[in-house]
Parts: C-alpha cells; sequence; structure tokens
C-alpha cells in the first residue's frame, strides 16, 4: 500500500511524535508514505478567518502537488488540516466558479483525483488481520479512552468521517490492538483547539472536563488522532492541575504509539518520552 | 414601532457566507452546546437574531467571533442547517475590512502571526510566530516555561523549515489572492 503523505506544520513541530510514531507503525505494516517534499501549510484557523479565497487555495495547492506525483490518495494525519483539506474540496466541489478562481490562484491546475483521508479511515479500511499479526504484546489491562475533538466529524455534512456525535472508529482500532477500549461521553467534545495561544484560561478549563471524564470512568490513558488536541490535553496539564488543585496524571496517547506498543515497539521508537505526563505507568 | 427588521445586513451575511440567518427559529441549540459561550459576550443564538435585526455595529463590535474555537459544534446541530461556524468567520473578515478595533487583540495577534510566518516560509514555525504575538500583545512571560521545556524536547524548532520552491508558492498565492479580494 502506498499514500501521499501530508505531515502538516504540528506533525513537524508540537506532534513530532505523532509523525514518529505513525511512520513506524506503517513501515512495520509495509505501508509506504510518500510525503509530498514541498507542501505548504493547510492555512488552519487563521486562514479561515481572515479570507474564504486563502483558506481554500492554500489545501488545493497541496492537493494539486500530490496529484502531480501521481498519487489518488494523500493521508492527513492532523485532524485540522484534514478537516481544512475536507472544507477546500466541498467548496471547490459545490461552486464551479470559485475552482477555477482557485487554479488561478494557485497557478496550478487540481484536476480533482485526489482522495483525503485520515490514517484512522485507512486503517478502518484495510483487513484488520494486517495490524492483528504485528501484535506481540499483550495490552488488554490497558483501559482507555477514544477523544475524537472537533474536527474530524464536524460538519458532518462536510467530513463524512462516522457519526459525529459518538463515533466508534478509533475505538474499533484501540480494541484491535488489545486495548480495553471504555465508553465515556466526551469523544468529540471541544478542547479549545488552537485558540489556545491567545485564550488560554478557556482551554485550561475545556480540558480539564475531558480529563475529570476520563478519570471518572477509569482510564488509565487517553488515545487521540489530533496534535491539537494533545498539546492542549498533555502539555497543559500541569498547569490545569495547579489551576483546579488537582493532580490528573493521565497520560496521553496517539492511537499511533498505542498500536505500536502493541507491536512491542520501543518507547524511544514512538516519541513516548516526548511527553509532559509520562507515559511510563503503562508500559 | 417598526417591527420590520433591517434585511440588509442579513442579506450582507448571506452573500458573503451562503448563509440564511432567516432560517433560524431561536431554538437555542447553537448556544447550549457551544463550548465558549460562557466567555462571548453575545451567545450564538442571540448573535444570529441581532444579524436579522440589522444591529451591524453591535455585532461587529462584539467578542462572539474572536471567542469562537470553530469547534463546528453550533452548524452540525443546528435544525435548520445553518452553517453558525462559517458566519463568525465572515463576521470577523467583515469586522477587520470595515477597520473595527477588535476587542479580543490575542486572538488577531495569533491570526496575523500565524498568517506572517506562512507568507514568510511556507509553512508555519512556532518559535518566531510566538515571539511576533509576545511582541503584538506584550505578555512576554506566558508560557515561556512551556515553550522551554518544548524547545528541550525538540518539538519546537529553532530554524524554519523553508526553501525556496516553498517561500515561491506561498508569496505567489498570498499576492494572488490579495490582488482579487481587491478587485472585487
Ligand atoms: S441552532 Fe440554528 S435554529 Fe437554533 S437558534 Fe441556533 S441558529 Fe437558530
Ligand atoms: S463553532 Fe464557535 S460558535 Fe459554534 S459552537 Fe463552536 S465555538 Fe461556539
Amino acid at each position: 500500500m502506498k499514500y501521499a503523505y501530508y505531515p502538516g506544520c504540528s506533525l513537524h513541530s508540537t506532534g513530532a511524535e505523532y509523525d514518529e510514531s505513525f511512520r513506524a507503525i506503517c513501515n512495520k505494516m509495509e505501508i509506504t508514505l510518500d510525503e509530498i517534499p514541498d507542501w505548504v501549510c493547510c492555512g488552519t484557523l487563521p486562514a479561515h478567518s481572515s479570507s474564504k479565497l486563502l483558506s481554500v487555495s492554500l489545501p488545493i495547492k497541496n492537493l494539486a502537488l500530490a496529484e502531480a506525483m501521481g498519487h489518488r490518495e494523500v493521508v492527513v494525519p492532523c485532524a485540522a488540516c484534514y478537516s481544512r483539506f475536507k472544507k477546500a474540496l466541498y467548496e471547490t466541489e459545490h461552486d464551479g466558479e470559485l475552482a477555477t478562481e482557485v487554479n488561478g490562484i494557485i497557478e496550478d491546475e487540481y484536476k480533482g483525483s485526489v482522495n483525503v483521508i485520515h490514517p484512522l479511515e485507512a486503517f478502518d479500511g484495510i483487513d484488520h488481520n494486517i495490524i492483528k499479526k504485528h501484535i506481540v504484546r499483550d495490552i488488554s489491562n490497558l483501559k482507555v479512552v477514544c477523544y475524537y475533538g472537533c474536527l474530524l466529524t464536524r460538519p458532518p455534512k462536510v467530513m463524512n468521517f462516522d457519526n459525529s456525535e459518538y463515533p466508534m472508529i478509533m475505538d474499533k482500532i484501540a480494541e484491535t490492538a488489545g486495548a480495553t477500549v471504555l465508553d465515556w461521553s466526551y469523544k468529540t467534545d471541544c478542547c479549545g483547539g488552537s485558540i489556545a495561544l491567545s485564550e488560554t484560561d478557556m482551554v485550561l478549563e475545556l480540558c480539564h472536563y475531558i480529563l475529570e471524564e476520563a478519570d471518572a470512568v477509569g482510564a488509565d490513558a487517553i488515545i487521540v488522532a489530533c496534535p491539537l488536541c494533545h498539546s492542549n490535553l498533555d502539555n497543559r496539564q500541569p498547569e490545569i492541575d495547579a489551576k483546579y488543585y488537582i493532580e490528573h496524571k493521565v497520560p496521553i496517547l496517539y492511537f499511533s504509539q498505542l498500536i505500536g506498543l502493541a507491536f512491542g515497539m520501543k518507547p524511544e521508537e514512538l516519541g513516548l518520552h516526548k511527553h509532559f505526563i509520562s507515559a511510563d505507568s503503562l508500559l | 414601532m417598526n417591527l420590520t427588521p433591517t434585511l440588509s445586513f442579513a442579506e450582507e451575511i448571506r452573500k458573503r457566507s451562503g448563509e440564511d440567518v432567516n432560517l433560524c427559529y431561536q431554538c437555542g441549540r447553537c448556544s447550549a452546546g457551544c463550548p465558549t459561550s460562557y466567555i462571548m459576550d453575545v451567545v450564538p443564538h442571540r448573535l444570529i437574531h441581532s444579524i436579522r435585526l440589522g444591529r451591524e455595529e453591535f455585532i461587529l463590535g462584539s467578542k462572539t467571533m474572536w471567542l469562537c474555537a470553530s469547534c463546528e459544534t453550533c452548524s452540525t446541530r443546528c435544525p435548520r442547517d445553518i452553517d453558525i461556524a462559517k458566519i463568525m468567520d465572515n463576521l470577523k473578515i467583515l469586522s477587520v475590512e470595515k477597520g473595527i478595533k477588535t476587542p479580543v487583540p490575542e486572538v488577531s495577534a495569533f491570526y496575523s502571526s500565524a498568517l506572517n510566518s506562512i507568507r514568510r516560509f511556507g509553512r508555519i514555525h512556532e518559535l518566531s510566530m510566538v515571539t511576533e504575538i509576545k511582541l503584538k500583545t506584550h505578555q512576554f512571560m506566558r508560557d515561556l516555561k512551556l515553550g522551554l521545556q518544548m524547545m528541550r524536547m525538540g518539538k519546537i524548532k529553532l530554524l524554519p523549515e523553508t526553501n525556496a520552491t516553498r517561500r515561491g508558492i506561498v508569496r505567489d498565492i498570498f499576492a494572488n489572492v490579495k490582488k482579487r479580494e481587491k478587485g472585487q
């Protein structure tokens, strides 16, 4: 299997361990990730808050680059980038004039042949035996909750990604990896996302509720699929603890790190040492 | 008493966003599910209603759209299928176009610093972006410890990831967008 790969800015910086662990497990499963060499930022929140043309043009340019490489599918692990790509496709598919205008802006022609997928969809779409056959370690003692956040599922008419209020796709994959997956009610609540840099207090509050619920159902770890969710829940956990006079100590793992653990990979190969809340208790 | 709302502002929003606020029946679901409504000065369903009533100045001066986290919960749950999050984006764009001073300067500092980073390098470079935000908001101590720890972990890089190709791509895109938006 081979995909074009768009890591996005976060996976090259604040979410480096998502990139490392995703590459590591793909490597093991013989899935080739062909990174688009000169990909540019998708524009994310600042672009769509400032200019519709800019917010649509940046993702479409990247798709045109993947198309020119001959790819038909691009994997986008960052939920925020993934959402911008799907939005840009939705807008241009529903507005031919906009599509032409965007081609003019990017000085390129995107022909519309590339499918945008999230790694969870890629794994969901393959025979789970491909995952199972690499499992060497029993992680059934690990109780986890899966946190999807906002941007993977919403709005459903654009994202078309599982159930928008109670998705199961990550739960199923965590279960395939061998973890004990718990039911909880915060799967798609908002962590504050990229507004963390400007409205930190609000993010602390939103994340506090998510961590509290994970504690309440008895989860050992929260599993995520977005570098922004990870940053807010992991990096800011010490601040949250200080603000609310508690000690959450909930490790936040990318689903790719969870799978990697089941594959018997070393914590360093999966970037587990790059977390603020140590995952040592789970090893 | 004039009970007929001024439709021009609602019409302006419809032209820009494609969303028709007149479909709203004020159920309040958008506000009920909104994670940031507790710090907004006008919660989403009241904002939508104000648009119908044509209260342009009141709306464009509010904090609401600047505190929106773009989580899309409102747009997902609205029984009238109004994309409220999209309206929030358009209100931000409109208020900048009209030169209205934003009541939440930290948010616009983040937007402009991130866009500058993308325009200069093609990809966001956290270190220079955060430095620019600090210079704009004068909050030099904020997140300093966190940032240093992240640098130690290799999660924030000293130098931007850039090259001539990427700079060329974003330079053209930003310039072409500007040209088209000016010509509107
Ligand atoms: S959810 Fe939709 S119909 Fe209900 S108040 Fe909000 S905008 Fe109006
Ligand atoms: S998109 Fe904005 S307004 Fe809508 S629910 Fe989320 S934070 Fe609230």
